[in-house]
């Protein structure tokens, strides 16, 4: 198995096609630790994981708590409101307090851009971006890289169709910059105002009208449509979004017959999905919830895995 | 004693010379100014300035500075910001009002001409600003303001949204006399973005300020210019667009004047990537492109003046995630290298790159300086042009260190500032004051 020879994860920007490969092999190796009866390996026994999500997360949080813990690690979870922000505290001495306790990696959301890149610099401990403002989300991208690997054996020449509020999703970045690295063809679609100027520079081709871009694809990606946004003058309401970017049959059945539907969640259901779309055949929602784990669990392992090698047995 | 400045290359930008010239300063004066080598004087009784391989020119003038005095005094103080100015080769130079409180009446104007006189620097001249409280709603008491020692009104860090009040503003301040200093930004399109909307912004994910944002409001500016015939200057111009709309404007007889920092002919949003709060700035760093075309203003004259926006912030403000962290950059003490660069890339001349950090600012303002004449009050700096330095942290004469400039190779460097006849900074670092 290759090296991977990175002390933090903060963006897929960072990351080669092998870091990626790496990252999938390893996850796929580790996945088979979730379907077993006892859950855990002592992999990362004696290690120490902050969790400390500034912004709420669900699915992300409790992610990284599993995997975490399926490799042993001890895990303490910090959020804004338990956290001295609220006392007034900055990013950069929580950190050096935080770092103090020596942790071995810390795991944070943060609603600003570029705050992991702050931490990565401060302290010595690993950090992995869990979603920095706009910016990136990288673990969700390497979760969409591994099921769509899985569903598809490959990623290369694969046609993908990204829709939805491009300009604000720190997925789709990620996204975006993972599947143009694996050799994937990228489409967005969105309301103009929510694809952002010079889209074009990151290697995707660019369309308004979303039955354009679901043609012919094998992969559909949607993203949450952020309802706080409406305020924010970028859509005038759901009713209109549903209408002209929600994901229907008709729309599905524009791309190819065997396209999977992917979704970063948690779902707007009759938003930017319709409940039939969502739970039917094409949809790998909860497979990607599933495997994010899995992604987890192997990013943790190469970061601070040292050079023992898992056991499977 | 009087003094004699021998064998430096003197750089006059008002009668648009420059040539090998001595200088004799009496009683705080420019007595003489004599081809060099035809002077013969009694050395003992003089004090000699060697100045053979330097730059002898007017004391710089910056219009744009904040000194964040009163109220923020941990990031600079008057005396501390006008310490800065005289290491850069700054001998005059103008305060932006928004302080704390804003310099918005007599008081505060007082209280800054009283402060700079006591630090005995630089020559400190107070910007008033437009409306009480920087609010935009009333106007401050311009002829006050005017009399307590303020050459100009701005509502710098805001644009006075309400078109109606800019335009009373203009035509009240013309009956004054008094420079306006328009900044020019459009609230409604800069709100929440941190840095240039463009490929850079969607590549690193910051929320982006268009070009758009600075250039309704030049236009705007412009237009109100036109209406009341009271000239506008545009303060810290930034974007390709807006170079073109005060281009047409002045070619169309608009009394309309413009200045840029050295930040936006030398640096472009690519700065930004790593996420470095010390260029996050505002307006900020533009694309190539703007560069460019700022240089070809500079170059053509449409853009007037050179100022530095200096905006000292201290890790308060900097030490932050990028959207949380104050706007702005020091530069009293980048300035000069930075512009001489430009001399050395051919895209201006010495004596113009000159005049529009000494004459050009002084005859705007309506103040003093900016001239090398008989007659002329002794304020100048000897400019060593080809000295290489990189500043460090611990090199800054002011109190911030908000610099994107640390560590970068510059060349040229301010190395004796004199203020009315008297030393008052000298490269080993000694300013011994008015």
């Amino acid at each position: 198995m290759g090296q991977f020879n990175h002390k933090d994860l903060l963006g897929i920007g960072q990351l080669s096609e092998e870091d990626i490969e790496l990252v999938l092999d390893t996850a796929e190796s580790l996945k088979v630790i979730s379907a077993r009866d006892i859950k855990k390996v002592p992999t990362l026994r004696g290690k120490s994981i902050v969790h400390f999500f500034y912004e709420p997360s669900t699915r992300t949080r409790t992610s990284f708590e599993i995997a975490a813990k399926r490799l042993s690690a001890d895990t303490v979870s910090l959020s804004a409101s338990t956290s001295s922000m609220v006392k007034g505290e900055t990013l950069i001495d929580t950190a050096r307090n935080l770092q103090a306790m020596n942790p071995d990696l810390i795991v944070l959301r943060h609603s600003s851009t570029g705050a992991p890149h702050i931490l990565a610099r401060e302290v010595p401990a690993s950090i992995i971006n869990a979603g920095d403002g706009i910016n990136e989300h990288p673990t969700q991208a390497l979760l969409d890289l591994f099921t769509i690997r899985e569903r598809k054996g490959k990623i290369r020449g694969l046609k993908v169709a990204i829709i939805g509020d491009i300009a604000h999703s720190r997925v789709a970045r990620s996204d975006i910059l993972g599947l143009t690295k694996m050799g994937a063809q990228v489409t967005v679609a969105g309301p103009p105002t929510m694809i952002p100027v010079g889209m074009e520079t990151l290697g995707v081709t660019v369309v308004m009208d979303p039955h354009e871009a679901v043609k012919g694809k094998d992969v559909i990606m949607l993203l949450r449509i952020q309802l706080e946004r409406q305020s924010a003058k970028i859509f005038p309401g759901i009713r209109e979004y549903a209408r002209y970017f929600g994901l229907d049959r008709k729309l599905v059945s524009r791309a190819k017959k065997d396209v999977i539907v992917m979704h970063p969640g948690p779902i707007n259901r009759g938003v930017e999905i319709i409940p039939d779309v969502a739970d039917g055949p094409s949809s790998v929602i909860l497979d990607q919830v599933s495997n994010g784990v899995a992604v987890r669990m192997a990013l943790l392992y190469l970061l601070i895995g040292g050079k023992q090698s898992v056991d499977l047995d | 004693m009087s003094t004699w400045i021998r064998g430096g290359e003197l750089v006059a930008p008002q009668k648009g010379t420059s040539e090998q010239s001595d200088l004799i300063i009496e009683r705080g004066r420019i007595s003489r100014i004599v081809p060099h080598g035809t002077f013969q004087g009694q050395v003992s009784q003089l004090k000699v300035i060697d100045a053979a391989g330097k730059l002898v020119v007017p004391g710089l003038i910056d219009m744009h500075v904040h000194l964040r005095e009163p109220g923020e005094e941990y990031k600079e103080s008057i005396a501390t910001g006008a310490k800065a100015a005289v290491a850069g080769g700054f001998t005059s130079i103008a305060c932006m009002p928004n302080t704390s409180p804003p310099n918005d009446c007599r008081s505060v104007t007082e209280f800054i001409v009283r402060r700079a006189e006591e630090a005995g620097l630089a020559r400190v001249y107070p910007i008033g600003s437009i409306t009480m409280g920087q609010q935009g709603k009333v106007l401050t008491e311009f002829g006050d303001l005017k009399e307590a020692g303020a050459v100009g009104i701005s509502e710098d860090g805001y644009s006075v949204v309400d078109s109606e009040l800019m335009r009373r503003a203009l035509e009240y301040a013309d009956y004054h006399g008094l420079a306006v200093i328009c900044h020019c930004e459009d609230r409604g399109l800069s709100e929440g973005g941190v840095m240039h909307e463009g490929v850079v912004s969607t590549k690193i994910g910051l929320p982006g300020i268009p070009a758009a944002a600075e250039e309704i409001m030049v236009f705007r500016d412009i237009a109100l210019a036109r209406l009341t015939g009271t000239p506008v200057h545009i303060a810290h111009v930034s974007t390709k667009g807006s170079v073109a709309l005060i281009r047409m404007a002045k070619e169309e007889g608009v009394s309309v004047t413009a200045e840029t920092a050295p930040h936006y002919f030398t640096l472009d949003h690519n700065a930004v990537i790593g996420y470095d709060t010390r260029t996050k700035v505002n307006p900020p760093l533009r694309t190539e492109e703007d560069v460019q075309a700022i240089k070809q203003g500079l170059s053509e004259g449409v853009i007037d003046v050179i100022a530095t926006d200096h905006a000292p912030h201290s890790p308060i403000e900097k030490d932050l995630e990028f959207d949380r962290a104050a706007f702005g950059m020091i530069g009293l003490e980048t300035a000069l290298p930075l512009i001489l660069s430009l001399v050395r890339e051919g895209r201006i001349g010495m004596v113009d790159a000159i005049r529009k950090i000494t004459c050009n600012p002084a005859s705007i303002l309506g103040i003093p300086g900016g001239s090398l004449e008989e007659g002329a009050r002794a304020d100048l700096a000897l400019i060593d042009p080809n000295v290489e330095f990189t500043m460090t942290e611990g090199d800054f004469h002011s109190k911030s260190r908000n610099s994107p400039f640390i560590g970068m190779p510059l060349r040229g460097r301010n190395t004796l500032t004199m203020i009315g006849g008297k030393i008052v900074w000298q490269a080993n670092g000694t300013h011994p004051g008015r």
